[in-house]
């Protein structure tokens, strides 16, 4: 028997895996085709103070093994994810979920933050940084130290669960960026949400995508991720949720080596709903054949 | 929702750049006319959501255009191929709320869904007309399988090549007495649909989509029901909702 359990600030999962934001809604759709509680947790649709349209249509294009998206954080806003949607999931899924927020403004972060972290069954707030601050001059918050400082400061000051920074992968020195929100207070640290692209369609001879550039994400990317949570690792103390482009067993063992101490599993949920399941089932038996017990022990081994 | 893999039985090119498949496999999710199936295939990273045309048992009919790198592919496969698919999404045409003399419009590749929907109209014992729209004469498919199942089908081309020169909403003009309709087809169709009738009816929209079963939020519409995801909450819309 191989140990597939880790420990994220005090909360043990059964194991690593964790669908990511954006790619498994609020959960409870997924429970219609498997047992959404051997998840060891679940990253929840990125949620606003208001609710959100999101960006026009088309929000897709597909890439060599990825695809951008531009959905532009559709979410029927906090105060429904709590009264509707969480509700909703426990009928399903038993154990803490990761809130995943999203602000315009710090106070929003601050709003949205104060009231999820009031919720039972949220475990971990994890904060994306990667929209724009609309006080900023529309600058992602995620791409200044002292922006990311701020909200993860402003955060801290009212949750008393555990919170993570979702950090963008979009800017120049990641681990300087990582380091901002460790002094800032920060639980741990998310990374990389997506890569900005384009794709461009030659018979219109314009972007594919509605608001031109979008989020790109999928396999393609999985060694930027791996890339940049090595790199995380060595600056700061702080555990970290390793994502971008993991579809295979051997990829969270890949990710928990350079240093990842649970794996989000993103846009592969997109092409195949069982994901999850699949790695999660798969686990063990690419655990044996690298030698590995104890999950926990390989977490930073590349290093 | 179901993932399955279904064989190819056969692949015929029914016109210009037009394919019938026809695949075995578990079809025990597909449980309204108006759904579709997500494809995945080799190189290619998303899926291809292509509409129901027919159910036999474990026989799953689809018609397709060969329109980019998916359908292209899909298109030189033979018989024997083994694809992964995923069954059963979308809602589908409501037949609860059919009448007893429903029109069926469709467009181009949005005739396909409509063959599944005139069977179980027909088995309804309702009276079922059709009204198919393509470019030419030669674009047309399926006029014969449409005329052996419904009550009436009329043919329309933009170029007068066969049937009614004109539109769809031309040959709209010919049926008399329908309390229902049902269309799939572009956009502009729909919306001139739409406009030609004072008459109760669903219709199914197309969008890019990026998983095909509501999770990924890239193909919602705004509808007066509130945001709708076109994969999960349609492809099929009630008239009466429809903001364009």
């Amino acid at each position: 028997m191989v140990d597939m359990s880790v420990n994220l600030c005090g909360l043990t999962l059964d194991n690593p895996i964790i669908p990511a934001s954006g790619t498994f809604g609020f959960g409870y759709e997924f429970a219609e085709i498997y047992d959404i509680n051997i998840l060891g947790s679940i990253s929840l649709k990125g949620t606003t103070k208001e609710a959100r349209f999101g960006n026009p249509t088309p929000r897709i294009a597909e890439c060599s093994e990825g695809l951008i998206n531009s959905v532009g954080l559709q979410n029927p806003g906090i105060d429904k994810v709590i009264d509707v949607e969480i509700p909703k999931l426990l009928q399903f899924y038993k154990k803490p979920v990761v809130a995943n927020i999203s602000g315009f403004s710090l106070e929003e972060y601050v709003y949205c933050c104060e009231k999820a972290d009031k919720i039972d069954a949220v475990g971990i707030i994890e904060v994306n940084v990667s929209c724009p601050n609309v006080h900023g001059g529309g600058l992602s918050f995620g791409t200044s130290e002292k922006s990311v400082y701020e909200v993860t400061k402003a955060v801290k000051a009212v949750c008393k669960k555990p919170v993570f920074i979702k950090l963008s992968p979009n800017v120049t020195d990641i681990s300087a960026i990582a380091k901002a929100c460790e002094e800032g207070g920060a639980d741990g640290i998310s990374l990389i949400n997506t890569l900005l692209g384009m794709r461009i369609d030659l018979r219109r001879r314009k972007p594919v995508i509605a608001n031109k550039m979008g989020g790109f994400s999928g396999r393609a990317i999985f060694p930027v991720a791996v890339r940049m949570v090595y790199q995380v690792y060595e600056a700061v103390k702080i555990p970290i949720m390793g994502i971008g482009g993991v579809a295979t067993a051997e990829d969270v063992i890949e990710m928990m080596l350079a240093g990842a101490t649970a794996v989000q599993v993103g846009a592969e949920n997109l092409v195949n709903p069982y994901a999850c399941k699949d790695i999660i089932e798969k686990l063990p038996e690419a655990m044996e054949a690298y030698g590995i017990k104890d999950l926990k022990e390989i977490i930073g081994g590349a290093h | 929702m179901k993932k399955g893999i279904f064989k190819v039985l056969s692949n015929t090119k029914l016109c210009e750049k037009v394919y019938r498949m026809e695949l075995l496999g578990d079809c025990s999710d597909i449980t309204a006319s108006g759904q579709f199936v997500n494809i995945a295939l080799d190189g290619l990273y998303l899926r291809r959501p292509i509409s129901v045309c027919d159910v036999n048992g474990e026989v799953l009919t689809i018609i397709y255009k060969v329109v980019g790198k998916g359908t292209e592919f899909m298109s030189g496969l033979n018989a024997g191929a083994v694809l992964d698919v995923l069954t059963g999404l979308g809602n589908g045409y409501n037949l609860d709320k059919c009448g007893e003399h429903n029109l069926l419009i469709g467009g181009g590749v949005g005739v396909p869904p409509l063959y599944l929907l005139a069977k179980k109209l027909k088995a309804m014992n309702k009276r079922v007309s059709v009204v198919l729209g393509f470019n030419t004469a030669k674009e047309c498919f399926y006029l014969d399988e449409f005329k052996a199942v419904a009550d009436e089908v009329i043919v329309t081309t933009v170029d007068g090549s066969l049937g009614v020169k004109g539109f769809v909403t031309d040959g709209m003009m010919k049926v008399m007495g329908y309390d229902c309709f049902y269309t799939c087809g572009p956009e502009p169709m729909l919306k001139a649909v739409y406009n030609a009738t004072e008459v109760s009816g669903q219709f199914s929209f197309e969008e890019r989509m990026g998983c095909g079963f509501g999770a990924c939020m890239g193909c919602s519409c705004k509808t007066k029901y509130g945001n709708k995801r076109i994969c999960k909450d349609g492809p099929v819309l009630e008239k009466e909702e429809i903001i364009w």
